[in-house]
């Protein structure tokens, strides 16, 4: 079960690496926000599992708590500060 | 329980995968917001009811107790992802950000 548990670690954090992409690349800054929250709610279910690797569950469950509630208040944060900026895009014609 | 375990965990990832495909690969900004609602947030329900369960496999009070935070912090993800993803739509309208059309360059 361990292995498993490992793989599917692994797996998201390769995941994760995908939606880097977007967070580093995106054209506007909106995007990059989207990378992060992505990023974010992987993270969440990352420090779970990895809780399980170290038979520690009970003090990663808090954690992962933690780290949901801090992803939600930066991204609502980010986005009530830059909805009235100019320069957030380019305009396309 | 082992086989429940592993099935919602695989469903789990393939969930996230197409978040991340999506993500990558969606022409717009408004249209990437849309594997970035949903997927994820299903994703996380299948792969944290799943850790759940095995979590109770040696059943005890401490261990009921773990699974219903893990339970909780499901439901705070259902209630959180959503409306921070909706803040995001809402700074890209108020900031003038025009959806893509048929035909347009992919952004």
């Amino acid at each position: 079960m361990v292995t498993i548990f490992l793989y599917c670690g692994i797996f998201i954090s390769c995941l994760m690496v995908l939606s880097l992409y977007r967070a580093v690349f995106g054209p506007t800054v909106l995007d990059r926000m989207i990378g992060a929250n992505a990023i974010g709610s992987k993270t969440v279910v990352l420090l779970i599992l990895i809780g399980l690797l170290y038979e520690r569950v009970d003090m990663f469950v808090d954690i992962a708590l933690a780290y949901a509630m801090l992803n939600f208040i930066a991204v609502l944060a980010a986005s009530r500060y830059f909805q009235k900026r100019k320069g957030l895009f380019e305009k396309m014609e | 329980m082992d086989i429940l375990t592993i099935f919602l965990l695989l469903c789990g990832l393939v969930f996230f995968a197409g978040g991340a495909v999506g993500i990558l690969r969606f022409p717009d900004f408004y249209s990437r917001l849309h594997p970035a609602g949903k997927l994820d947030t299903m994703g996380s329900l299948l792969m944290m009811t799943g850790i759940a369960l095995f979590n109770l496999h040696h059943f005890s009070l401490a261990n009921i107790f773990t699974s219903a935070k893990i339970i909780l912090i499901v439901v705070f993800v259902f209630i959180s992802s959503p409306t921070a993803i909706h803040g995001i739509v809402d700074a890209g309208v108020r900031a003038g950000l025009s959806p893509w059309e048929k035909g347009d360059k992919r952004r």
